[in-house]
């Protein structure tokens, strides 16, 4: 596990809450601002567990599992592309399967298993498909490096599961990590670096490492 | 995205008397379409209720040999599973060829059928749509509008969205049914070709569903056999929707099925363009987009589907 991350009180932050404050200030009560046909409270508790440590949480229940990572328990090596399922810079592992953690509600995995990037190594030892980044310059921002690395490790699972996919020629024969269902595979993860040839080659070395 | 409150549902005939007894209220199971549709607010539900636990999640064969498919089976579950790529290629075909990685592991069967259309005015709140708004005009149908990707077939002077799926489309050529259980507790089994409704004077009513009814398995005949395939054109290799896509079942005397995705507000599959098979593509395709009205922008598909099943029959 990585060091906790401290936040400190900083400029943007400070006027964020200052400016909520007032708003705040202006309404008597906020459950009166509620439309009264909701059913139920608009907020749940949910325990997650998160790179094995079960985490209890009191969240709005339109938190995402992407927000309640990061706002919540900071855990903010999982990152906020598009926040509409459509780049792959949100994807952790939840059950062992990768998702797109933007499109999925907190609220809605209790009790479930999340491992992020903080959860994969740590700095000093890093999973090997973290390594093969490192090794291969798998990335130049580095912003969607997190997603792609959780995706990638759940590509060579899937690979191994035997799950075909779109360029699978064979649907009854064993499926091999080629270049092609690595490159369809990864589809979900966009670099706007265009580091795609070398992710690819550190994923082939991950892949030769887990055999 | 408006606040909702929320409850998990343990069994459909629940989830489904809740629906109706709640207005406003919605299911959520993989949430990957709802919950994008939610943040923009074209989706506005004020109560969900999370389907994913009740218990529909298992694949199994029927009594009359067939398979019936839980509604919360996810797209990945059900495009690996053994028996769907052995005698339903088409299926497993159609499946990955949608979406990515990550959405197929969470996109259920139930909602992939009832995803909504991904035309770009449905999407964006700031020009008219009949869909999202009834009454509001069709931003799609003004002059100078970006209307590619949209329907060519089927469609009205009201809406000329398009159904997205993929899988929808494999599960047309194999005569599917949808088993859903009403607030009454009661069962009912739809055709899925009686399942959804083209636009009309109504592009917002897009199923045969009622209010509250939840689908609770997808069924499949018996397999019938065949050369199944599914060819899918898109602008770009992977993750995208159709432009147009062929689902396609042939047998070798030469006969089979065609159904048709990317240009209907649903899969589009005509009994009498099938029995034109042994005769091309031609033939097939003047016969199953007979009627078309595209635009000038989205004439194209009527020439890129007869090339495209031209291109799968010369392969078999």
């Amino acid at each position: 596990m990585s060091p906790p991350i401290r936040f400190e009180m900083r400029r943007r932050t400070f006027l964020v809450g200052s400016a909520s404050a007032i708003v705040a200030a202006n309404i008597p009560w906020r459950a009166n601002a509620q439309p009264t046909s909701l059913v139920g409270p608009d907020n749940s508790t949910v325990t997650l567990v998160v790179n094995g440590e079960a985490r209890g949480l009191a969240i709005d229940n339109r938190t995402t599992l992407l927000d309640a990572l990061r706002e919540h328990l900071h855990l903010t090596g999982t990152k906020k592309g598009c926040d509409h399922g459509q780049c792959g810079a949100c994807t952790v592992s939840v059950n062992g399967e990768r998702i797109n953690s933007c499109l999925s509600l907190a609220v809605m995995h209790e009790g479930d298993e999340v491992t992020t990037i903080e959860g994969l190594g740590t700095p000093q030892q890093l999973d090997p498909m973290q390594q093969a980044f490192v090794d291969h310059d798998g990335f130049q921002c580095g912003y969607c490096t997190p997603g792609q690395i959780c995706s990638a490790k759940a590509v060579l699972q899937e690979i191994r599961d035997n799950v075909p996919s779109h360029v699978t020629r064979d649907l009854t024969a064993t499926i091999e990590a080629s270049d092609e269902e690595i490159r369809e595979r990864m589809s979900g993860n966009i670099c706007r670096c265009g580091a795609y040839a070398n992710i690819l080659e550190a994923i082939h070395q991950a892949s030769g490492a887990q055999v | 995205m408006r606040a909702f409150s929320f409850e998990r549902a343990s069994e459909p005939a629940q989830a489904a008397a809740r629906a109706a007894e709640v207005p406003g209220a919605k299911f959520i199971a993989g949430g990957t379409n709802l919950l994008d549709l939610m943040k923009l607010e074209i989706e506005t539900p004020v109560h969900l209720i999370d389907v994913s636990a009740t218990g529909l999640d298992r694949i199994s064969s029927t009594a009359g040999g067939g398979l019936r498919i839980g509604a919360m089976v996810t797209n990945t579950d059900l495009a690996a599973d053994a028996t769907v790529r052995r005698d339903y290629g088409v299926l497993t075909r159609a499946l990955m060829a949608g979406a990515s990685g990550q959405l197929r592991n969470k996109a259920t069967t139930a909602g992939n059928l009832l995803q909504r259309t991904r035309c770009p005015y449905f999407y964006d709140t700031a020009m008219p749509c009949n869909k999202r708004v009834p009454g509001a005009g069709c931003a799609a149908l003004g002059k100078g509008a970006f209307s590619r990707q949209l329907g060519i077939i089927g469609t009205s002077d009201t809406c000329i969205a398009t159904h997205p799926s993929d899988m929808a489309v494999a599960l047309r050529v194999l005569d599917a049914e949808v088993e859903t259980t009403t607030p009454s507790g009661a069962s009912r089994t739809i055709p899925l070709d009686e399942f959804y409704r083209l636009p009309g004077d109504t592009p917002e009513i897009e199923t045969a569903l009622m209010p509250g009814e939840i689908i609770t398995a997808v069924t499949l005949p018996p397999p019938i056999g065949g050369r199944q395939s599914y060819h899918k054109v898109r602008d770009r290799a992977s993750y995208a929707f159709a432009l147009v896509s062929v689902a396609l079942i042939e047998r070798e005397d030469g006969t089979g099925r065609v159904a048709l995705g990317g240009v209907a507000p649903e899969p589009w599959r005509r009994p009498q363009a099938e029995a034109a098979l042994p005769d091309g593509a031609n033939a097939v395709m003047s016969r199953l987009l007979d009627g078309a009205t595209p635009t000038e922008e989205n004439a194209f598909k009527i020439t890129l589907a007869e090339r495209t099943l031209a291109a799968m029959l010369a392969e078999g």
